[in-house]
């Protein structure tokens, strides 16, 4: 069945820009992605908005929604009230480009400052083993479908400009807790490198990172808390140091 | 390679209004206020009373005062000696207190919940931080936080000795065998404060996460298993046993005082 709703969308550029109101048809089943297209198909066909897969895996139509950082593909019209205005802005934390298209670049910058996958000596590509048990942990954050929500939403940058060029962000701080965990992985600082240089210390575990993913990635409980811990282990911890040294095990 | 912050920032979309969300995104940090309010008032107020903490014909003492350390205490309710001065100022089990506090203090979760609801950075998400400058925990006196390993172990014990009064409330004034309503309270409180402490994530971290290879440690592995699902619901035991503790003593007090009579099962 379909109605007409009230919506507002943010038009503008880097010189600045507004919210705009419109009244846009609505049918059963359809997504906020839907309605976006539908006035580029009506009024507004000018109007910029990145997308790409509408199936909730390629990341590109993140954005805010009723100020919430959500996926216009995966947010229903059915998960709001009849006559509810729904209000569509761009992403806040990066510069805005046209509309609800913004540069993420910044995320693309961090993720070649972080370190990759470090080849284990004397394995050549190909003979890699590894058993489940071991990769699992890794594997919940290979979901990552780089929406940049949490990034996003993450108040060290969102509220605090300044703080971008010292914080890495959640996406990266999962990304280095991946490989830390990862059975084959040979770098062993990586700990280190997220405390000093990724700046996993700006990170006050209030978890909007964890509510906002898409893809329900434990990013505080399983990637965050358990970095924090591994550089407490290196640096502060008595009973883990003398297990070590009476033990003598790898872990 | 581009530098963000070399360059002056690329402005952001103008956007007037501060959010944007019209959920009722202020209702969980107002809760959180009200519930640590409520229950740091209680717990202040209760330890420095220092009085109907122990109830000496079925041998319960409230979590509050144990180990009961002062000289002020009831030599019966000293079961680990009395070496504290006695003072208004010095709350009987000094000794435990601090290290709870500090176990709360520096809990990730608490963190979380503080940060959000009182220090309101950010107060939820997408609502912007209330404060000019931010360095989260990286800088004096915040990245004393990692110290939360420190009181995970002080917990710990402190759980032990929860226990052996959990066990010791089974032996009446007149050395027989007794259980009632205020054992079952004294358990819960017990088994719940094992709960929280065995869902921390510091403990998480101890038993197994720290492991690069769970395949070499079976026995870890399973335990790991384990305190994970715990972890998983680190909030609610949060919550819980701040109830179970406030209720305990309150219990305690109520029968010390004689505002109410224990319910006897056996003796
Ligand atoms: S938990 Fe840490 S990384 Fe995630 S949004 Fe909050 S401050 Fe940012
Ligand atoms: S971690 Fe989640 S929110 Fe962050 S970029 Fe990946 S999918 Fe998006
Ligand atoms: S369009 Fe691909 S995630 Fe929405
Ligand atoms: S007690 Fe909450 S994380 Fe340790």
């Amino acid at each position: 069945m379909a109605s007409k709703r009230q919506f507002r969308v943010w038009r503008g550029d880097e010189n600045g820009g507004d919210l705009q109101d419109f009244a846009v048809e609505v049918n059963e089943g359809e997504v906020v992605l839907d309605i976006v297209h539908r006035l580029q198909a009506t009024e507004t066909p000018d109007l910029a908005v990145r997308w790409n897969c509408k199936a909730g895996k390629c990341g590109s139509c993140s954005m805010e929604i009723n100020g919430m950082p959500k996926l216009a593909c995966m947010t229903r019209m059915s998960s709001f009230a009849e006559d509810e205005t729904i209000t569509i802005t761009p992403l806040r934390t990066f510069p805005v480009m046209r509309d609800l298209v913004t540069d993420v670049s910044f995320n693309y910058e961090k993720a070649r400052e972080t370190p990759s996958f470090a080849p284990p000596a004397g394995v050549a590509p190909g003979d890699y083993r590894m058993q489940q048990v071991d990769v699992e942990r890794s594997q919940e954050f290979r979901k990552c479908i780089e929406c940049f929500l949490c990034q996003n939403t993450c108040h060290v940058v969102r509220d605090h400009e300044e703080n971008k060029e010292a914080f890495s962000g959640p996406r990266f701080f999962i990304r280095a807790a991946e490989l830390d965990m990862h059975p084959l992985d040979a770098k062993t600082d990586r700990k280190e490198y997220a405390q000093a240089e990724q700046g996993l210390g700006f990170c006050n575990i209030t978890k909007c990172c964890t509510e906002v993913c898409p893809e329900h990635i434990k990013i505080t409980d399983n990637a965050i808390i358990p970095m924090k811990e591994r550089v407490v282990d290196r640096r502060y911890d008595p009973i883990v140091w003398l297990g070590s040294k009476i033990f003598r095990r790898t872990s | 390679m581009t530098n963000t912050a070399t360059q002056p920032p690329r402005p952001r979309a103008a956007i007037a209004a501060k959010t944007l969300r019209t959920d009722r995104w202020w209702l969980a940090p107002l809760l959180t206020v009200l519930g640590l309010g409520a229950w740091v008032t209680y717990a202040t107020v209760r330890v420095f009373l220092q009085n109907n903490y122990w109830v000496e014909k079925y041998h319960y003492l409230t979590p509050f005062y144990s180990p009961c350390v002062s000289k002020g205490c009831d030599p019966h309710a000293a079961h680990f000696g009395q070496f504290l001065p006695d003072s208004p100022l010095i709350p009987y089990a000094a000794l435990s207190l601090p290290f709870l506090l500090l176990f709360r203090l520096t809990c990730y979760y608490y963190r979380k919940a503080y940060y959000r609801s009182f220090w309101m950075s950010p107060p939820a998400c997408a609502v912007p931080d209330g404060h000019k400058t931010y360095g989260g925990e990286t800088r004096f006196p915040l990245i004393f936080q990692n110290a939360h390993r420190y009181a995970f172990y002080a917990a710990v014990v402190i759980s032990l000795i929860n226990t052996w009064d959990a066990f010791l409330a089974h032996e009446k004034a007149d050395g027989a065998f007794g259980f009632g309503l205020g054992n079952v309270v004294l358990w819960v409180n017990v088994i719940m404060l094992w709960a929280y402490t065995a869902s921390c994530h510091s403990c998480r971290h101890i038993v197994g996460g720290r492991l690069k290879h769970f395949s070499k440690h079976p026995v870890r592995y399973k335990l790991w298993g384990w305190v994970s699902v715990l972890n998983g619901k680190h909030m609610q035991l949060a919550w819980i046993t701040l109830a179970t503790l406030a209720i305990t003593d309150f219990y305690v007090m109520a029968v010390a005082a004689g505002w109410i009579n224990d319910l006897r099962f056996v003796g």
